[in-house]
C-alpha cells in the first residue's frame, strides 16, 4: 500500500510540487535566518576564536563583552603572572581609534596591541609580510578585508576600483605615522570594522593619553591545570574578573542576545517562515487528500482499513517532507557558499540541521493531521455518489 | 436475546444457495424534521450464481440499498445478511476484512486511481488482502487478458476509453474471488454498445455459481441480462420479476 500512496502522491505533479516548493520554503527560512543569526552571533566574538592561544582572558569585573573595553593599569599583568598555575601572561590593548585616509576621510578601525615580545595574539593567516615585521618602526598590520575596501586608497582615475592597502603604504593614526608591514587574513568583526594590529608599545602610544591602557591580560595555564580552578584563584588573588574563552564567548553573546533586537528580528523571520511553510504547505496537503478524497473512499469501500490510510497519509506526509526539508537545507547551504565571501555573516552548524528538521516534521503533522481526520471521518460509501 | 436467534437463523440460508438475504431493513438520512426515509422495510433475497438488478426511479433508495448489502453503509433496522454473515453484528475491522475478501464493487464513475497503470489498479484488491505487488501485478495482467485488456496494461485510466476503463474496473472487482459483486449503473456512463459489450462481460466472466452479482440500472437496455429484477420505488421492493416484460406488465 505505501507503493500505491506515493504513486498518489506524485500522481497529481502539480499539487505534489507545490507541497514540496512549500516545504523548501520553510526549510530555506528556518534554516537561512537562523544560519545568519549564528554567523552574526559567532561575530561578536570572532576576535576570542581568532585569538586561538591563551586559555584564560583577565579583565576588568564590570566589562560585558568582548567590545566593552574598561581599561586596567598595566601593573594587573604582574599580579596576574603571580597566581600559582599561570604558564604565562600577557598585555593586550584592544580600542577604537580614528584612521585618517589619504582622501581626508577618517576611518574607525578596530586596533589591537600585541605583547611586544611574543607577538601572541597575532593574526594566524598573513596575506603579506610576515608577523615579525610588525618589530619595524611605526609597523602596522591591516586585516585584508580593511585594505581592499575600508582602508583602500582612492581609484587611480576617477570612477576606477579603489586600490587596496600594499606594503609599505603609510596611515595615520591619531596624528601619528603608520607604516603598513603587513596584510592578514582575520574573521569579520560584529561591526565590520577594519582590524589593525600593532605592538602593545606602539598600540598605547597611538591610543589618546590615558592613566589605564591595558585591556585584556590573556593567560596560558600550565599543562594539565584545571582552567575552571585558575580562574577562580585568579579572581581571588587580583580582584579582576577571569574567564575561560567559552565562558567569555558566552558571556558576549549574552550580552548580545539579552541588549539588542537581533533575536527578536530574526525570530520573527523564523517564525515567520514556519507559519508561512506550515500554512502553506498544510493547506497543499488538505487539498491534495480532499482531491483525493473520492481514491481514499474507494480503498475504504474495498476493504482498507483506517490505520492503513493513516499510514499511507503519512508516508506521504514525511516524503514531501523529506524533500522539501532536504531542498530547503541545500539551498540555504549553497546561499552560504556563494555569498562565503561577502560581508553576509553566515554560520551553518550541524545543531541547525536538527531543529529545522524537527520544525518540518512538525509542519508534516499538523498537515496529515488534518488530513487523517478526513479521511477516518470519510463514509466509504461516498464512493457511489457521482 | 431473542433477536437475536431470530438473526442467526435468518441468516442461517447457504444451505438454500442464497447470497443476500435481507429482512425489514430500513435506513433513514438525517434526523426529526429533516430526515429522509431511504429504505423503507426492505425484504430481499438474491441466490448464489445469479444476476440481480435492482431498477427503479432516481432517489428510490437502489444505492442505499447496495450500500447496505456490501457492507458500507448501516441499516438503522432489519437484518442483512451476506453468506450468512450479518454486516450489522461485524466489528468495524472484521467488517473491513470481510468486505475485502467478500465484495467486489463497479461503479458508475469508474473509480480507478488516476496514478496507477490497469494493472495495478486491477491488482489493488489483492494488495488489500496482504499479496505482495509483483504478484499481484502479474496476476493482474491474467485477469486483464479475460477481459480483453492485456495490450493496456501498463495504460493510465486517463488513456483508455470509458469501455476500457469500465473492464479494468470489472476485473478489479473480481480479481480477488468475491462471492458478490455489487455494480452502481455500470453502464451509465457507456454508449449503448459498450455497454452491452459490458454487461455480456459481467454475464460470462463475472457470474459463477457460488457467486451473485447486484447491479443497480436504471437502463432498461441490459435489462434483459438479469436473471430476476427487482423494481424499487420510495424505500420498497415492489415486486421481484423473472424477466423484462413482466416489469411492464
Amino acid at each position: 500500500m505505501y507503493y500505491i500512496a506515493l504513486k498518489m502522491l506524485m500522481g497529481d505533479r502539480s499539487k505534489y510540487f507545490g507541497m514540496v516548493m512549500g516545504l523548501t520554503f520553510a526549510s530555506f527560512i528556518m534554516t537561512q535566518q537562523p544560519a545568519i543569526f549564528t554567523g552574526i552571533m559567532a561575530r561578536t566574538f570572532s576576535f576570542m576564536t581568532d585569538l586561538g592561544q591563551p586559555d584564560i582572558w583577565v579583565m576588568d569585573p564590570k566589562v560585558q563583552f568582548i567590545d566593552d573595553i574598561k581599561p586596567m593599569q598595566d601593573t594587573q599583568l604582574y599580579r596576574v603572572r603571580g597566581v600559582e598555575g599561570v604558564e604565562w601572561a600577557v598585555p593586550l590593548y584592544k580600542g577604537l581609534l580614528k584612521v585618517r585616509l589619504e582622501n581626508g576621510n577618517f576611518q574607525t578601525c578596530i586596533v589591537v596591541g600585541l605583547d611586544d615580545a611574543t607577538l601572541i595574539g597575532g593574526p594566524a593567516v598573513m596575506v603579506q609580510g610576515r608577523l615579525e615585521d610588525l618589530r619595524r618602526a611605526e609597523g602596522v598590520i591591516v586585516d585584508s578585508d580593511g585594505a581592499r575596501t575600508k582602508l583602500a586608497k582612492a581609484p587611480a582615475t576617477p570612477g576606477g576600483k579603489p586600490v587596496p592597502l600594499q606594503l609599505g603604504d603609510v596611515l595615520e593614526l591619531n596624528d601619528r605615522r603608520a607604516t603598513v608591514v603587513g596584510v592578514a587574513k582575520v574573521t569579520r568583526t560584529f561591526q565590520s570594522q577594519p582590524v589593525i594590529y600593532t605592538t602593545y608599545t606602539r598600540a598605547i602610544g597611538f591610543a589618546p593619553r590615558e592613566r589605564k591602557l591595558l585591556s585584556f591580560v590573556l593567560v596560558k595555564a600550565r599543562a594539565g591545570e584545571d582552567l575552571k580552578a585558575l580562574t577562580v584563584r585568579i579572581r581571588n588573588a587580583t580582584g579582576l574578573a577571569a574567564y575561560t574563552r567559552e565562558e567569555f564567548k558566552m558571556l558576549t553573546v549574552k550580552y548580545f542576545m539579552k541588549n539588542t533586537g537581533i533575536p527578536i528580528n530574526f525570530g520573527m523571520a523564523v517564525l515567520l517562515g514556519f507559519i508561512i511553510g506550515a500554512a502553506v504547505a498544510g493547506q497543499t496537503f488538505y487539498n491534495f487528500t480532499l482531491d483525493n478524497l473520492r481514491q481514499f473512499g474507494v480503498l475504504k469501500a474495498m476493504g482498507t482499513s483506517n490505520a492503513t490510510l493513516l499510514r499511507m497519509i503519512l508516508l506521504q506526509a514525511s516524503v514531501v517532507g523529506s524533500i522539501g526539508w532536504g531542498l530547503g537545507v541545500g539551498a540555504a547551504a549553497l546561499f552560504g557558499y556563494v555569498f562565503r565571501d561577502g560581508v553576509l555573516a553566515f554560520k551553518f552548524p550541524w545543531q541547525l540541521l536538527v531543529i529545522s528538521g524537527g520544525a518540518v516534521t512538525l509542519i508534516c503533522i499538523f498537515s496529515a493531521m488534518i488530513s487523517i481526520q478526513k479521511v477516518i471521518k470519510l463514509e466509504p460509501a461516498i464512493v457511489f455518489k457521482t | 436475546m431473542a433477536n437475536e436467534i431470530r438473526e442467526t437463523e435468518f441468516c442461517a440460508g447457504e444451505a438454500e444457495k442464497l447470497a443476500v438475504q435481507c429482512h425489514g431493513v430500513t435506513k433513514a438520512y438525517g434526523t426529526e424534521e429533516a430526515k429522509i426515509m431511504a429504505l423503507r422495510g426492505i425484504d430481499l433475497e438474491v441466490r448464489m450464481g445469479e444476476l440481480m438488478m435492482l431498477v427503479g426511479p432516481s432517489g428510490c433508495g437502489k444505492t442505499t440499498l447496495i450500500s447496505v448489502i456490501a457492507g458500507i453503509l448501516d441499516q438503522d433496522d432489519g437484518v442483512c445478511c451476506v453468506y450468512d454473515h450479518d454486516m450489522l453484528r461485524m466489528s468495524s475491522s472484521e467488517k473491513i476484512g470481510y468486505r475485502a475478501r467478500n465484495v467486489g464493487f463497479v461503479f458508475q464513475a469508474f473509480n480507478l486511481l488516476p496514478a496507477l497503470t490497469a494493472a495495478e489498479n486491477v491488482a489493488m484488491p489483492l494488495i488489500i488482502n496482504d499479496m505482495k505487488r509483483t504478484e499481484a501485478v502479474a496476476r493482474a495482467g491474467d485477469m486483464l487478458a479475460r477481459v480483453g485488456l492485456d495490450s493496456r496494461l501498463d495504460a493510465l485510466p486517463a488513456e483508455l476509453s470509458g469501455g476500457q476503463q469500465q473492464r479494468v474496473a470489472i476485473a478489479r472487482s473480481l480479481i480477488h474471488g468475491p462471492r458478490l459483486v455489487v455494480c452502481d449503473e455500470p453502464t451509465s456512463a457507456l454508449d449503448h454498445e459498450t455497454g452491452q459489450k459490458v454487461m455480456e462481460l459481467l454475464r460470462n466472466v463475472a457470474l459463477a455459481e457460488d457467486r451473485a452479482l447486484v447491479i443497480v440500472t436504471h437502463d432498461a437496455r441490459i435489462f434483459s441480462f438479469a436473471d430476476r429484477i427487482a423494481r424499487m420505488d420510495d424505500g420498497r421492493i415492489e415486486r421481484v420479476v423473472n424477466s423484462p416484460t413482466e416489469l411492464s406488465m
